[in-house]
């Protein structure tokens, strides 16, 4: 090891990924400041604070061998499913559906968990699936199985935003462990014809009046069309440069719903202006291109579709969250990662980014045995 | 299975290395549309932001900036020596906007504590949210003391919808006495907005004119409204004003009318159902309109609750009728001064007379004179002095009806004026060129002679008789007016001779204070003589009822008309006290009106007399009234039907239910006889009973 000035522990963080994202919680700590009115209670403060306590435990989880990720991957996937089918029968029994498991001293959302978990399971899967099975039956059946228990459970809840996000990070994984191209086109044309059916049959009313809404906002101005147009007027008004910081009248004057948690960018994008807006896609962008390099830079499978599968979960977040404050999707309530107000979504995130800096520690210290 | 699924897939040589290459050129994939995604999220922002800036930056400030109305204070209505008849007064006021309301029921029954409504007042609350339009302000109440009103203002974040004011309500300081005049004011209905989409008529506390005056000079009272730009949530929360501009005040509006006198004749009225108007002989201004019982403007501007509809419609003397413009009545003998002019005219020697036995056989009929025991012989002075009838069944047979229909409407009988109301019931001068278009029947001998004493078709209102007793006396063509102004030309003259005129006004005089029929109601001002002729005018068959007594609907209408001095004629008055037993009902009313115009304290002390036994002035009978069935009835009125309040809205269209085409004399004869013949579903032709009711002579 080669002495330096700063201590090896703390070089061997890729700060190139750590730095724009350190701005970033900065930026959301500042919003969310601006949004409760120029105070630090009760989003910046709390949100800045869970970041740290999180990143710890980020850095916790990359100190992990590689061997103890592999061994722990079904026991953590199989604990979830039984947390979840815990959370189920809790909800049948106290009449209603329910999401969270009440522990006492806290709340725990194992739907949440399930993100990096599913990612960690088909990871462990595809190591040990013999490569010349990767095409058959016996590479797809698996995998599925393990993607659709979960799926299922969360759906049941219901929370389809969530379950799409546990199927997005599958279905990503499962497409970088090399199954046939042809399956996933297949599997495409198959949810094109089926997601009118499944439109009409499988949501619920308010998710389909969700969908419509998004289709045409104007046709619900101040019902569920309300959201999307609050917050493309939020973005809209700020312009170039924005408002001002603490001058968002769309949030300060309560137009903007959930101004601090999924509707944060909105908020942002009015105060800090087109080039705030275009700093967070850019933040966003290199820790998506660190982890898909940590990806690839990966010695073995197992690593490199761990660290791709919960690059794409981040992903999956950001990218809909997005699209849904800027009217390209439908209103699902997922929070934007590293910004928004909440401490479950930053656990998830923290955990698949802790995951991602363990593999791209492995890269460092290429070993046989670790 | 196995080998199907071979078949299909077919077996390919799969190691770590081609797996090692195919994530990596994935990943180079997955790498690629994240970039994509980016890229289309940063433009897609660029659009909103940047392209469309201009767009949502009007919507973020139309969001922000809320533009609320301040009503305008309504102009005020003064008389004609400046005194307000209508004005406003500084308010604290609650209203509900219903679209607003987040939960209806509980937000209600807050107010209710709140502002301790009685049971009463939330019930007509109720009833006007059950009507009202999502957008429209309801009113729950106005006129609060500090206390109750600060009591909602600070809980106001709590009560959505509901919205707390300062601002003016409208005042009468007469009440009743003009409501009819005046009409009043309340929240403009879902058809008013409809008419006109000016949005102050949903501003919270605007109201507009409903009727009267206030109806006809709503676009001139309703002056500018003021508006306040504030900054709001998104709640409606105002976070702070921005700017504010004041309203403008609605243009001030004199009436001809003489605020004292029009509250001294609607209160002399007294428990009567009757009407009186005073006019200036000299310019034709209307100083008095006054049509009693009436409602209290000042309380229906809240709208008309449940106890105050049931008060009103259980009235037979139909409050909500304006009787000087809706009402028609059969004129009875106050037309034989009109009568006698167009002998005059026609050419008759006052000096001709006729022998009055108490009757007069027309064709197979007796036409018998108010007095059965005869007049004697009888002249034309003798004929309006003493009312006689026989003296004008006998004349205008001679003359016929032309002439006499020809001085009735230049006199201004059947005649619709230029006046600023909501409506006139103009009525009938019948002639025969009429009878044939409307009944397609020859006119008779006996219409003219049923014509002559005002009876049979002739339909006339209180304005009428009134115009009518102006031009007698002054011998012009005057014109009522309401609307004050300083310069009048004067009118164009009747045509009458003054010779002629001057027959009539000392023949009228002679009524009051010579042999006549009315001596009661000579003035007691030193050197004013009323020179006036009464009217009685029968509703019912004699057989049905003697006219005098009974059931009220079927006692004879009293009417009055007169002027003074008789000889320099200043002021001319009417006065119809409907189904008051006959003219001495009115004369009394005229006699004390017209005392007023020349000693007030001496009218006053007459009046404060008489209230004592009515039990106080209109405003405090309706109070007691209104306690009454409060006490009564309670909350178990039934509702106001939405039509029932349309139709109050608009009372001058109300049909005139005493007298209809039914109740006119049948123009066919029926019987010979002493007797009057008594059709049973016509009434006679009439044997007019004419005079001073209970003492004649």
């Amino acid at each position: 090891m080669s002495r330096s000035i700063v201590p090896e522990p703390v070089a061997r963080q890729p700060w190139q990924m750590l730095i724009p994202l350190f701005g970033l919680v900065a930026l959301g700590g500042a919003v969310l400041y601006s949004a409760a009115g120029g105070h630090l209670q009760p989003y910046a403060l709390s949100h800045v604070i869970r970041f740290l306590v999180f990143l710890v435990m980020a850095i916790v989880i990359s100190l992990m061998s590689r061997n103890l990720f592999r061994m722990a991957a079904y026991p953590i996937y199989g604990g979830i499913v039984v947390l979840l089918v815990l959370v189920e029968a809790i909800g049948a029994v106290g009449g209603g559906s329910q999401r969270w498991l009440n522990l006492g001293f806290m709340t725990l959302q194992p739907s949440e968990l399930m993100k990096p978990a599913i990612v960690l399971v088909l990871a462990k899967f595809y190591e040990t699936l013999p490569p010349p099975m990767t095409a058959s039956m016996r590479g797809l059946v698996p995998a599925a199985v393990l993607i659709g228990i979960p799926a299922a459970l969360v759906i049941l809840q219901p929370d389809l935003g969530t379950a799409l996000a546990i199927c997005f990070g599958g279905a990503v994984t499962m497409f970088l462990a090399g199954l046939p191209l042809s399956w996933f086109l297949g599997a495409g044309g198959v949810a094109v014809v089926g997601t009118p059916v499944a439109f009409f049959t499988l949501l619920h009313d308010y998710q389909r009046k969700r969908v419509l809404t998004f289709l045409d906002p104007e046709s619900d101005p101040l019902g569920t069309g309300y959201h999307i147009t609050q917050s493309k007027i939020a973005i809209g008004s700020g312009g170039i440069f924005g408002k001002g910081f603490g001058n968002g009248t769309q949030s300060h004057l309560q137009y903007l719903p959930e101004a601090h948690t999924d509707f944060v960018f909105a908020t942002m994008a009015e105060e800090w202006g087109f080039i705030g807006g275009l700093f967070v896609i850019f933040v966003f962008g290199v820790l998506m291109a660190w982890g898909l390099r940590v990806a690839r830079n990966a010695p073995d499978r197992f690593s490199s579709l761990l660290a791709a599968g919960m690059t794409a979960t981040i992903f999956f977040y950001v990218a809909i969250n997005l699209m849904m404050v800027m009217g390209l999707a439908p209103v699902v309530g997922i929070p934007l990662p590293f910004m928004s107000h909440g401490g479950t979504s930053m656990l998830t995130n923290m955990i698949c980014l802790g995951t991602i800096m363990a593999v791209n520690r492995w890269n460092q210290r290429p070993s046989t045995f670790s | 299975m196995k080998i199907n699924f071979r078949r299909f897939f077919p077996e390919r040589h799969t190691t770590s290395g081609t797996l090692r290459n195919s994530f990596d050129r994935r990943s180079m994939v997955i790498g690629t549309v994240q970039g994509g995604i980016g890229v289309l999220l940063a433009s897609r922002m660029g659009y909103l932001a940047v392209f469309e800036n201009e767009k949502y930056k009007l919507e973020a400030e139309s969001n922000r900036v809320n533009l609320s109305l301040i009503p305008p204070r309504r102009g005020w209505i003064l008389d004609r020596y400046g005194t307000p008849l209508a004005s406003n007064r500084a308010d604290f006021r609650v209203d509900i906007i219903p679209d607003r309301m987040s939960d209806p029921e509980r937000t209600i029954n807050r107010l209710g504590r709140l502002l301790s409504l009685t049971p009463i007042q939330m019930q007509d609350l109720h009833d006007k949210l059950d009507k009202a339009r999502g957008f429209a302000p309801v009113e729950v109440s106005s006129g609060l003391d500090w206390e109750r009103f600060a009591a909602v203002s600070v809980r106001l974040p709590d009560l959505p919808g509901v919205v707390t004011q300062r601002g003016f309500s409208r005042h009468y300081p007469a009440g009743p006495c003009v409501g009819h005049l005046l009409g009043y004011v309340g929240t403009a209905s879902a058809e008013d907005y409809e008419k006109d989409r000016d949005p102050l008529l949903i501003t919270p506390g605007y109201k507009v004119g409903k009727d009267g005056i206030e109806k006809v000079f709503e676009q001139q009272l309703r002056g500018k409204p003021g508006a306040r730009r504030v900054e709001v949530t998104a709640s409606g929360r105002i976070v702070r004003d921005l700017e504010t501009r004041e309203d403008v005040q609605g243009q001030t509006i004199k009436l001809t009318i003489d605020a004292g006198l029009q509250e001294y004749a609607a209160r002399r009225i007294g428990p009567e159902s009757g009407a009186v108007v005073v006019m200036d002989c000299h310019t034709g201004d209307v100083l008095t309109m006054a049509s009693m019982p009436s409602f209290d403007p000042n309380s229906f501007s809240d709208g008309i609750g449940r106890l105050e509809w049931k008060m009103l419609s259980d009235d037979d003397h139909v409050p909500l009728r304006n009787k000087v413009l809706r009402g028609l009545y059969p004129p009875g003998s106050t037309v034989k001064p009109m009568v006698a002019l167009s002998f005059l005219k026609a050419g008759l020697d006052p000096e001709e007379s006729v022998v009055c036995n108490g009757g007069l056989r027309v064709g197979n009929r007796v036409f018998h004179c108010w007095n059965r025991r005869g007049h004697g012989r009888v002249n034309m002075a003798k004929g309006i002095y003493q009312s006689c009838d026989v003296y004008f069944y006998y004349f205008a047979q001679k003359i016929g009806m032309d002439p006499i229909a020809a001085m009735a409407r230049r006199l201004g009988l059947g005649q619709e004026f230029d006046l600023p109301v909501v409506g006139q019931s103009y009525g009938t001068v019948p002639d025969p060129a009429w009878k044939l278009k409307k009944y397609g029947r020859e006119w008779q001998t006996y219409d003219t002679v049923n014509a002559t004493i005002g009876q049979g078709y002739f339909l006339v209102n209180p304005l009428q008789q009134a115009v009518m007793a102006s031009r007698i006396a002054s011998g012009q063509e005057l014109m009522p007016s309401l609307l004050y102004s300083d310069k009048r030309g004067g009118a164009p003259s009747l045509g009458v001779t003054q010779e002629h005129l001057d027959y009539v006004h000392q023949a009228m005089s002679d009524v009051v204070n010579g042999p006549g029929t009315a001596h009661r109601a000579a003035l007691p001002i030193e050197g004013v003589n009323l020179a006036g002729k009464t009217g009685t005018a029968q509703v019912v068959s004699l057989s049905v009822s003697s006219g005098k007594g009974g059931l009220w609907k079927y006692r004879d209408h009293g009417h009055f008309i007169c002027f003074a001095p008789f000889d320099k004629p200043r002021y001319a008055c009417a006065v119809v006290i409907e189904h008051g037993g006959g003219s001495g009902a009115a004369y009394p009313v005229a006699r004390d009106v017209m005392t007023y115009l020349w000693d007030k304290e001496k009218a006053m002390d007459k009046l404060l007399e008489f209230e004592k036994q009515w039990g106080g002035t209109p405003s405090e009978r309706l109070d007691a009234r209104y306690r009454a069935y409060a006490a009564q009835y309670g909350v178990n009125v039934p509702a106001v039907s939405a039509e029932d309040v349309r139709q109050a809205e608009n009372t001058q269209q109300s049909v005139q239910p005493i007298v209809n085409e039914a109740q006119t004399p049948a123009p066919e004869p029926v019987a010979t006889g002493t007797e009057a013949p008594a059709g049973e579903a016509t009434p006679p032709p009439a044997t007019e009973s004419d005079g001073s009711g209970a003492n004649p002579q």
